[in-house]
């Protein structure tokens, strides 16, 4: 029997050419895994930085250049461009059905796009370059998708196997630890709550290596204590040198994780730090408040330094539109002063990624509406 | 391109273990071959000594041969679209994993199984016939010619059952619908061993080698024709 499976094996790789298999690298023997056994530390986590193969270091971990992706008429995803450096973490916004999943299995080389270009981990997206890319990279899709009958052991030998990871044992044991669950090893994954499976995914996907990790979101359905290991284990993976491409609806999460964001809904609406996206959409303000209602505003703000206009928000509160709030703040505060105003408060109006993100959705839906 | 047994490995390794975990491909497994199996035992042992004349034109230990054409089919048709609705499908073509790596594992672990489990039944059908059956009934039955030939027509049997399974699995949306239609297109080839078992169709040396050609042919065929549907984009999107 075993001789009859070994000739089936042998005859296959003599008989499959390259022409049949579309995403098979042609002609070339499967190229040594990069770096594996290298970077999951011992202490449970990550240490080496050479999180990208040298030749790639110098080029974008994934470069993406008028991306567009249809199912027939209906339009996944238009024209998306960005780049997205090796090391960072990378926040993927927008609502449900923007495409946002779709984007990352076209990256992942799931799903072929059709139109556009793209580089993923430095290498061109293309269908016979699949394996070559999805050996860089590791993907955690939003459902954990284990199976449930095997043991967390054994689903994380599966996939060592199939990564062809150097030391697969060792290495499933740090990646257990890096998740808190080396106790759970020979649980078998039906008997985990959801939080718990969630956490064997990201073990798994910590398995491969990669240079490029998708999560697609990672955090849901997990507890706030279980959600903030995650986050904690973002930062490592992001310190090691690890390109993070996260998708996510929870805006506070991008917030604290993400070097940039980008809003996708449909189209990409804005990319860049979430600072800046906040500058972008919101002009700066500074929210005064006073004991009692200013007997003429006019004559205290107008004229001010970096004071651009000023409008009343309620009987004794002024919202002052200004260029720069440095300058602004201790110049309202004088004439505030000098014009004997009981000031209760100044202070810069703080706007949050999720007042960016509202801000952009509600505008699209104006304009579907019209 | 290569082929990376490690990787057809994992992938042989996790099936046989999810089936031995799942009753339902248990319950599948040992079934059919029951069914199979005791037909011919009753036929064997309802017969007198001065009967076993009767045996001399059939082929009864081929009749056996549908276990082979049969067995597979059902736990190949999950094989696919099994992983598909449990959601287990996309993290695996997430790997690098070749889908000839994939096929070639999923392949394996519903042959290796329905083969051991083929010769099993055989090996306790001549065990029974030998020990309880009456001698002139045993030497009536028990061919060589029968015994090569089933030894032959097992293994091509099966492979090509497992490829129109995991073919029909690659396409199909539902498991119940896969293992249908898995077991209907499997059913020519069961008539075919039923009328050889019954010389309806009477076997010579040239039909035995040409069946066995015909089946290598289908069995390579089978291979590149799944490999050719197996489409990434339309099994996780379920679109194209």
């Amino acid at each position: 029997m075993i001789h009859l499976i070994m000739w089936l094996i042998r005859k296959l790789r003599r008989t499959t050419s390259p022409a049949e298999t579309p995403d098979a690298v042609s002609g070339r023997d499967e190229p040594a895994v990069h770096g594996q056994g290298e970077r999951l530390a011992t202490s449970g986590l990550v240490t080496s930085v050479a999180a990208a193969s040298g030749a790639n270091r110098g080029a974008p971990a994934i470069s993406v250049r008028g991306l567009s992706k249809r199912f027939g008429d209906r339009v996944a995803f238009q024209d998306v461009s960005f780049e997205i450096g090796y090391g960072e973490v990378f926040g993927f916004l927008g609502p449900n059905g923007a495409g946002k999943t779709t984007t990352v299995r076209t990256l992942s080389t799931l799903i072929a796009p059709t139109s556009g270009s793209a580089t993923v981990a430095g290498i061109p997206l293309a269908p016979e370059n699949g394996v070559e890319i999805r050996r860089r990279i590791s993907v955690m899709p939003e459902s954990p998708g284990l199976y449930l009958r095997l043991s967390v052991a054994e689903n994380l030998g599966c996939f060592a196997d199939l990564y062809e990871a150097a030391d697969p044992g060792d290495r499933i044991d740090r990646a257990l630890r890096a998740v808190n669950l080396a106790d759970r090893a020979r649980d078998a994954c039906g008997s985990l709550s959801k939080g718990l499976r969630q956490r064997v995914a990201l073990a798994r996907a910590l398995l491969s290596d990669p240079e490029v990790l998708f999560l697609d979101e990672p955090t849901a359905g997990l507890d706030p204590v279980a959600a903030r290991d995650v986050h904690e284990l973002i930062d490592e993976l992001r310190r090691s040198g690890v390109t993070i491409f996260l998708t996510t609806h929870r805006l506070e999460e991008a917030e604290r994780l993400c070097d940039r964001v980008a809003i996708l809904n449909t189209t990409l609406r804005m990319i860049g730090r979430p600072d800046d996206l906040r500058e972008q959409m919101f002009a700066k303000t500074l929210t005064v408040r006073t004991l009692a209602p200013l007997p003429d505003p006019g004559r205290v703000f107008d004229g001010l330094p970096a004071v651009d206009g000023w409008q009343a928000d309620g009987t004794a509160a002024y919202v002052l539109a200004v260029s720069d709030p440095v300058v602004a703040a201790p110049a309202t505060t004088r004439a505030l002063v000098q014009a004997s105003a009981d000031v209760l408060s100044i202070g810069e109006s703080r706007h949050s990624l999720e007042d960016v993100y509202l801000e952009l959705v509600n505008e699209d839906a104006e304009v579907r509406r019209k | 391109m290569s082929i990376s047994r490690r990787r057809v490995r994992a992938i042989y390794r996790k099936e046989l273990r999810e089936y031995r975990r799942n009753r339902s491909i248990v319950a599948g497994m040992a079934i059919l071959p029951l069914i199979f199996l005791l037909q011919p035992l009753i036929t064997v042992f309802s017969l007198s000594a001065a009967a076993a004349s009767q045996l001399a034109g059939r082929h009864e230990l081929l009749y056996l041969l549908a276990i082979p054409a049969l067995v597979p089919a059902t736990i190949a048709a999950f094989s696919v679209v099994g992983e598909r609705q449990q959601g287990t499908l996309e993290p695996v073509l997430t790997t690098p994993v070749r889908r000839e790596e994939f096929l070639l594992g999923k392949a394996l672990a519903c042959f290796v199984p329905s083969v051991a489990i083929s010769y099993a039944v055989y090996v306790f059908f001549l065990a029974c016939v030998e020990i309880f059956g009456q001698p002139a009934v045993t030497s009536a039955l028990v061919r060589g010619p029968d015994l090569l030939a089933q030894l032959i027509f097992t293994p091509l049997l099966a492979g090509w059952s497992i490829w129109v399974g995991v073919a029909i699995s690659t396409r199909a949306s539902e498991v119940r619908v896969a293992q249908q239609l898995s077991l209907l297109a499997n059913l020519p080839s069961v008539a075919v061993t039923t009328l050889i078992a019954f010389n309806v169709i009477h076997p010579t040396l040239v039909v035995a080698l040409g069946a066995a050609v015909v089946l290598l042919a289908l069995n390579r065929l089978g291979w590149r024709l799944t490999s050719a549907m197996f489409d990434r984009e339309r099994l996780i999107t379920g679109t194209r």
